[in-house]
């Protein structure tokens, strides 16, 4: 006979200790609505965290929380799902956290596609270790540590996740309420490890890095929201639409009125297409991009397991081996 | 007894074949595997030898031998890698077809030992027995590789038949483990009456001994052969069992901590479950998930491995969250000696971890003794709600003894804290902290519970509500809790005992680990007294006492000291050190020498 929650409900009496202005109060408030949203259960769920700003989320949601070691929150997450896959496990990261010390646990886990639903805060800089570039940080980035501009190409964090094998990659902006909301609501539905890279802005060390689309004034001509089995428009009216440049591999931005049949229709089990969407610069691509279903690896570990991990036999009946002798 | 061979030639099957053989005719014995880093060595080069020590009798038996009385030899560079290890007047098996010239200069032989002299001191039996094994295996239509593959089962039953043992229990071992390949388990089959044979038949009988060797005198009940793998994993199962909880087993491939991620996997009915994680670091943290989920975590590694986990032991120190962490410890720094044993983690389990984050420390003495150290490592663990390492010394993984099987049904129960009920209104962060006052460890409170809801992590926590707090008198409290909690562990273990000799005198030797093999028969044959460590971490309480009443305590172990450090540390007193670094286990004799030389006061 539990009531519905409401987003207060998932808020702790802990003070938030980011910085005034950052894009994790936004991400807190979204992540808390879509608790309450989906009916989520306080005692049945469960944030597992790696380092960083990001990191410090598991604090200040009235849920189970985990405050791991830098990097290692989805291997963390990974051993606490198969022991209890009944759990809702969100694993929260950042750019740092997740794709530069922690990558490789991040790219086993998705391969793996363990029941988990991580939530990547994108925002190109290193910010509890006071603004050095980080791994999504572009070319050129001046920081601390690069004072003459950071010469590291900079990783896709969609790339890297298709690459690995995720079977659910999606994209929201931290102050995009409907968005963002809609995303966390999709990536927790989703029966495996769902991975969402949020544009996450950096107030005092990278701030506006992603302006260029998150711009409110300008959304409606840098923003395609994408919806399985849709057109892919934008621009206001819906007057501009994405197609796709069989001389150039590459998407392309077209006049929608004047060509509607060329406009690609979005499949978000097309991993190609996603591929082609996670690179396209302006628009943005938002939304679910990729969502293949398939067994998440708890459910493999569980079904493969002869006995579904219960313990049919006694050690005493099976402490003898094969080979035993008696002596008087 | 060594058999040496190739690393390709089968050398440890055939070696732990014949301890079961040795196990069934109820002599005691211990055994040594000793091979290669590489899985296929250069074929017939000295560093690729593979070799496998049994020491079998009527007498109880605590170590693998000094020096062989037979050595089976392979290839000419088994023989030179072997000869300067055995007893004058020793029996010696060769392969006489292995001793090409190609073979000989491989082995580094500038002339055929055969043709000289350097045999002279021994027995020599020449067999040629990739001819003979291929003779009889030849109408079965094997390629000549699949052929040659059935010469250990060859010589096995050459073995078995000049210690006069059972072919029986060998041959059903082979129908079972090579059911899915009917032609090359009769071939195997075949080989190994045709070696049989080959001991029987006159052409040899002369030359060739059978050798007898008495039954053992053990104590009764019901034994089977056991390696420190196979003991530990039924430990870890036990544990569970006892616990009432499952185990999840998160490991990384690692020599020679594999075998005991490969002998889990099978025993799944009795509860447990394997993860075989990308990394070091993520089969400790998943170990974590585990424990923090419920289940009993368990991790396995060796010293570099031990190394990567280190981070994350603090985590589970600071969240107060139980888990074992085996080591099985090899030959470093760095990659080191992988395939050779080692006691030198100590330091590293005892003091290697940054900040002050205690946890407390067991060793195994031998493969039997894996068992109980793995159930008492879990009982610690959950009681005190702590990591605890198990320290194993690194050949015990392979190494087989006979073993009196434990009754289970006679352990006593692993229980933790048991978790509050909650009275309305109450703080659950405050609830989760409740630490028992004799143990320190907390209840261990899991995701799923209602009303318990909280959040832990590596920040320093509030004592009473676990709240972040970078309080400065929080953390002197907290520091010193950690602290008498895994000296609180000491509360609960039993008292040290002396092993064998008196509880007092002029000299104690006080070894850990797989030393007490050794020991024990060094300290026999010198009438002095034995002291083993199994908790190494804390120590128990009465050991300085005890150690106080000798004149001189010598510490021999297989590291440069660590021991010896350590109960200067702990004790205050002023230890003789033993150390061997050689990647061998110490001899008898070289350990009553010195144990002779210490006790009159020569030692250089």
């Amino acid at each position: 006979m539990s009531e519905q929650l409401t987003a207060r409900d998932f808020t702790t009496s802990q003070e938030v200790r980011w910085c005034p202005g950052c894009g994790d109060y936004a991400i807190l408030k979204a992540v808390t609505k879509a608790l309450a949203d989906v009916g989520a259960k306080p005692e049945s769920t469960v944030f597992v965290s790696g380092i960083g700003c990001a990191s410090r989320f598991p604090y200040y949601v009235e849920t189970y929380g985990f405050h791991t070691i830098h990097g290692r929150a989805p291997a963390v997450a990974t051993g606490l799902k198969l022991a209890n896959p009944d759990l809702d496990v969100w694993v929260v990261t950042g750019d740092g956290d997740g794709l530069s010390i922690g990558g490789n646990h991040l790219l086993h886990t998705l391969r793996r596609n363990a029941g988990l639903k991580i939530l990547l805060f994108n925002n190109e800089i290193y910010g509890l270790t006071k603004g050095q570039y980080s791994p999504t940080s572009r070319k050129g980035t001046i920081s601390p540590s690069s004072p003459a501009g950071s010469i590291d190409t900079p990783v896709s964090p969609g790339q890297f996740a298709i690459g690995a094998g995720a079977k659910f990659f999606a994209r929201a902006i931290d102050t995009d309420k409907t968005g963002l909301g809609d995303v966390l609501q999709q990536a927790h539905a989703f029966d495996g490890a769902s991975f969402t890279e949020i544009f996450q802005n950096c107030i005092v060390y990278n701030e506006d890095v992603f302006a260029a689309f998150t711009d409110r004034k300008n959304a409606a001509e840098t923003q395609l929201h994408l919806k399985h089995g849709e057109p892919m428009l934008f621009g206001g009216d819906g007057s501009k639409g994405i197609r796709f440049n069989p001389d150039t591999y590459s998407l392309e931005v077209i006049d929608a009125t004047e060509s509607p049949g060329e406009v690609l229709v979005h499949d978000e089990r097309n991993a190609v297409l996603a591929r082609l969407l996670i690179d396209l610069q302006l628009p943005v691509a938002l939304g679910v991009i990729y969502r293949q279903p398939a067994e998440p690896f708890e459910s493999a570990f569980y079904t493969h397991h002869p006995t579904q991990m219960r313990r049919t036999r006694s050690v005493a009946e099976f402490i003898k081996g094969p080979n035993s002798w008696t002596v008087e | 007894m060594r058999l040496a061979g190739d690393s390709g030639d089968g050398i440890q099957l055939m070696g732990s074949q014949f301890a079961v053989s040795t196990a069934l005719s109820g002599r005691d014995f211990a055994t040594f595997p000793d091979y290669p880093a590489e899985i296929r060595a250069p074929a017939g080069t000295t560093f690729g030898v593979s070799a496998y020590q049994i020491n079998l009798g009527g007498e109880p038996i605590t170590t693998a031998g000094d020096a062989p009385d037979v050595l089976v030899a392979f290839n000419p560079a088994a023989l030179k890698v072997s000869l300067p290890m055995l007893q004058p007047g020793a029996l010696i098996v060769l392969n006489n077809d292995s001793f090409t010239p190609r073979n000989l200069t491989k082995a580094g032989y500038e002339e055929d030992p055969r043709e000289g002299n350097t045999l002279d001191q021994f027995q020599v039996v020449r067999a040629d027995i990739s001819h003979l094994n291929l003779e009889a295996v030849r109408s079965f239509g094997l390629s000549k590789s699949e052929s040659g593959r059935c010469k250990n089962f060859w010589t096995l039953g050459l073995l078995l038949w000049m210690f006069g043992r059972e072919l029986e229990p060998i041959e059903a071992w082979i129908r079972r483990r090579l059911a899915g390949k009917p032609t090359m388990r009769d071939a195997n089959i075949a080989a190994l009456h045709a070696g049989h044979a080959f001991g029987e038949t006159a052409e040899l009988s002369a030359t060739l001994p059978q050798l007898s060797v008495e039954a053992a005198r053990m104590a009764p009940g019901e034994y089977r052969s056991v390696t420190g793998a196979e003991a530990l994993a039924l430990g870890i199962a036990a544990a569970g069992e006892l616990a009432d909880r499952p185990v999840l087993f998160c490991s990384y491939p690692i020599t020679p901590s594999s075998p005991l991620l490969h002998r889990l996997t099978r025993l799944q009915e009795l509860g447990v479950g394997t993860f075989q994680a990308e990394d070091e670091i993520a089969a400790i943290c998943a170990a974590i998930g585990a424990s923090y989920g419920g289940m009993i975590g368990v991790t396995s590694s060796s010293g570099p491995g031990i190394a990567l986990k280190t981070e994350a032991m603090g985590l589970a120190v600071s969240a107060e969250l139980p888990m074992l962490i085996v080591n099985w410890q090899r030959g470093g720094p760095s990659t080191g000696l992988p395939t050779k044993t080692e006691q030198s983690d100590l330091y590293q389990a005892v003091y290697g971890r940054n900040a002050d984050t205690p946890i407390p420390v067991l060793a195994a003495g031998s493969s039997g003794e894996c068992f109980d150290m793995a159930v008492e490592g879990v009982r610690i663990a959950t009681r005190h709600m702590t990591p605890v390492m198990l320290l194993v010394d690194g050949y015990l993984s392979n190494a087989s003894e006979p073993w009196l099987i434990p009754d289970i049904e006679s352990l006593p129960r692993i229980d933790s804290r048991p978790v509050p009920e909650v009275p309305a209104g109450s703080d659950a962060a405050t609830l989760a902290y409740q630490r028992d006052p004799a143990s320190l460890g907390r209840p261990w409170i899991t995701p799923g519970m209602p009303d318990l809801v909280h959040r832990t992590g590596g920040l320093e926590k509030d004592y009473l509500t676990g709240h972040i707090s970078y309080d400065p008198d929080n953390h002197q409290r907290m520091t010193e809790f950690r602290a008498a909690k895994v000296d609180s562990v000491a509360n609960f273990i039993p008292d040290q005992d002396v092993e064998l000799g008196e509880d007092s005198g002029a000299i104690v030797v006080v070894g850990w680990g797989s030393t007490y093999g050794p020991i024990y028969q060094a300290v026999r044959r010198t009438g002095t007294s034995f002291i083993h460590l199994r908790h190494i971490h804390p120590l128990p309480r009465n050991l300085g006492t005890l150690l106080g009443r000798f004149d001189k305590v010598l510490v021999p172990e297989m590291n440069n000291g660590q021991l010896a450090t350590l109960l200067r540390d702990k004790l205050g007193i002023q230890p003789v050190s033993f150390c061997k670094v050689s990647g061998q286990p110490f001899r008898i004799s070289e350990l009553a020498d010195r144990i002779e030389a210490e006790r009159k006061g020569d030692a250089s």
